[in-house]
């Protein structure tokens, strides 16, 4: 069975890159489908490049990148995607901006006028699962952080893509508000079996998380150790305390730290 | 309580500060005598302004028009050259030395330029108020466009978004409270500039009434006709601050601004 995400030998240098070091190098990431991926490494490893590839935001100097059977020649359009940053835009409800994607989408972007109350209901039952029921009114900027980035998380989902991209989605959340959000998007991927890519920094979501976790080098960024997480699912936010998961998350915290040293 | 009279206070303190300057005015020119040659009372101009309102009043409908009709041509062309410059960087580096350079003219020194081209007449209040104040706009609906947030762009992108896409979904929106702040300098502007092309070029309006007033050394007219202009200032930019608030309230949310 081929990847869903093949990421095959990659080297990537940004344009305009004042020393020319490139900023992923020889990178080799396969992700099945319906596999929760994630990538951790010390921060300015070239995470967020991984990203920006595989959905199309750049081309690889280097390398092939294949996504659902295709060659990623041009932005994948089947991705959603979330940051640390919800980037909702304040000047639509929250409701409006969840149906922004699908005004860009085809083929939602034809049906949208004449099917609005269908994906409008649509738009409201993900509010409903992130815990938002009966928020889509307000605007963005009368919600918390944590809300926007529930309502982030909806409109990276709304299209129902194949591939859903996470760029440090809660790097900027508390503690306690990040674990109710892991329960979140544990809960939505168990439900649509979406493919999922979770770029962080934070181990313990690593592996609470993800099916398959890829350690990355310090820049230029290289896949230096893939370890696949077989804790059973469901996994309670318990399963955090258990030694096994200790086990994992101090196995990683070594391969970063080789990886800072080495830097 | 404390609040609500806050409120009240805040509600009054321009009528209050307004009408407190016209009596330190009045005063101190009673109490040093000044000659109303050099600053007459404002009682004597408000005796002018009651003498001459029918003059005072036709002159300053053609002044608002004058400045309107350049506003809105400013508008228009700022719209559309700021979201030329906006969307594209090329567009942004060719043409932005081009556009400071000509900011920097001194409108008065057109307004020769514009009585040779089109003698004098309505063209030159309407061309020296467009002309003026078109710039503020290009530039903020060009910088609202320009500083779309990268994380923003990569959502659509990603989504298969075209650049049009972008502009017509994100930027143009972005570039609203931008846009409506600029009007308020533009207007402005344009006031000022359709007042200096009366002066020097025109039949009609309150520049050419100050004009005459200042040839016949009628100075409470003079007076007159300086505070009818500092009242349609006022409306014109009340108006469009107005329009402002209406159309992009979702950009002053902040407790600081509505302090």
């Amino acid at each position: 069975m081929s990847a869903f995400v093949d990421i095959h030998d990659v080297t990537h240098i940004y344009a305009g890159s004042e020393d020319g070091q490139p900023a992923v190098e020889g990178m080799n990431i396969k992700v099945q489908e319906g596999e929760f991926a994630a990538i951790v490494g010390p921060s300015g490893c070239g995470k967020s490049t991984v990203m920006k590839l595989a959905t199309g935001l750049q081309f690889p100097a280097k390398g092939t990148i294949i996504v659902d059977g295709k060659q990623v020649t041009a932005p994948v359009k089947l991705a959603g995607m979330a940051f640390q940053n919800p980037v909702m835009l304040p000047w639509r409800t929250t409701l409006k901006n969840l149906l922004l994607p699908l005004e860009i989408v085809q083929p939602h972007r034809g049906r949208l006028r004449s099917h609005r109350k269908e994906y409008e209901a649509r738009a409201e039952a993900l509010l409903t699962q992130v815990g938002l029921a009966g928020q889509g009114s307000k605007f963005p900027w009368q919600l918390s952080g944590g809300m926007q980035q529930r309502a982030s998380l909806c409109r990276a989902l709304i299209h129902e893509p194949k591939l859903l991209m996470l760029d440090e989605p809660f790097g900027a959340l508390d503690a306690f508000t990040r674990e109710e959000l892991w329960g979140i998007i544990r809960d939505l991927h168990a439900a649509q079996r979406f493919t999922v890519i979770l770029v962080t920094h934070d181990l313990r979501e690593a592996v609470f998380l993800a099916d398959r976790v890829f350690c990355m080098s310090a820049r230029p960024g290289r896949i230096i150790a893939e370890r696949e997480i077989d804790l059973p699912r469901p996994r309670d936010i318990e399963i955090t305390y258990t030694q096994e998961f200790i086990d994992i998350v101090h196995e990683l915290r070594g391969h970063i730290r080789t990886a800072r040293d080495a830097a | 309580m404390a609040a609500k009279s806050t409120r009240t206070t805040l509600i009054l303190a321009p009528w209050i500060f307004t009408l407190g300057f016209f009596a330190i005015w009045e005063a101190a020119v009673w109490a040093f005598g000044i000659s109303r040659f050099v600053l007459p009372a404002p009682t004597a101009i408000a005796e002018a302004i009651y003498q001459y309102q029918a003059q005072l009043l036709r002159h300053s409908f053609h002044t608002a028009w004058m400045t309107l009709a350049g506003f809105g041509l400013a508008v228009v062309f700022g719209l559309l050259l700021g979201m030329a410059l906006g969307a594209s960087r090329i567009i942004h580096a060719g043409t932005y030395p081009l556009l400071v350079g000509f900011n920097a003219i001194p409108k008065v020194a057109v307004v020769p330029i514009l009585v040779i081209w089109f003698g004098v007449g309505w063209q030159p209040p309407v061309l020296t108020a467009f002309l003026i104040s078109f710039f503020p706009i290009v530039v903020n609906v060009a910088t609202g466009l320009a500083t779309i947030e990268p994380e923003t762009e990569d959502v659509l992108r990603a989504l298969g978004a075209s650049k049009r896409d972008i502009i017509m979904k994100v930027g143009i929106p972005r570039a609203m409270p931008y846009f409506f702040g600029s009007l308020k300098v533009a207007i402005t502007l344009a006031y000022v500039g359709s007042v200096i092309a009366e002066y020097n070029a025109s039949n009609v309006g309150v520049g050419n009434l100050m004009a005459r007033a200042s040839a016949d050394f009628n100075v409470p007219l003079l007076w007159a006709a300086l505070i009818a202009l500092a009242v349609l200032g006022v409306i014109m930019y009340a108006a469009t601050a107005l329009v402002e608030k209406r159309m992009t309230g979702w950009a002053q949310r902040s407790q600081f601004a509505s302090q």
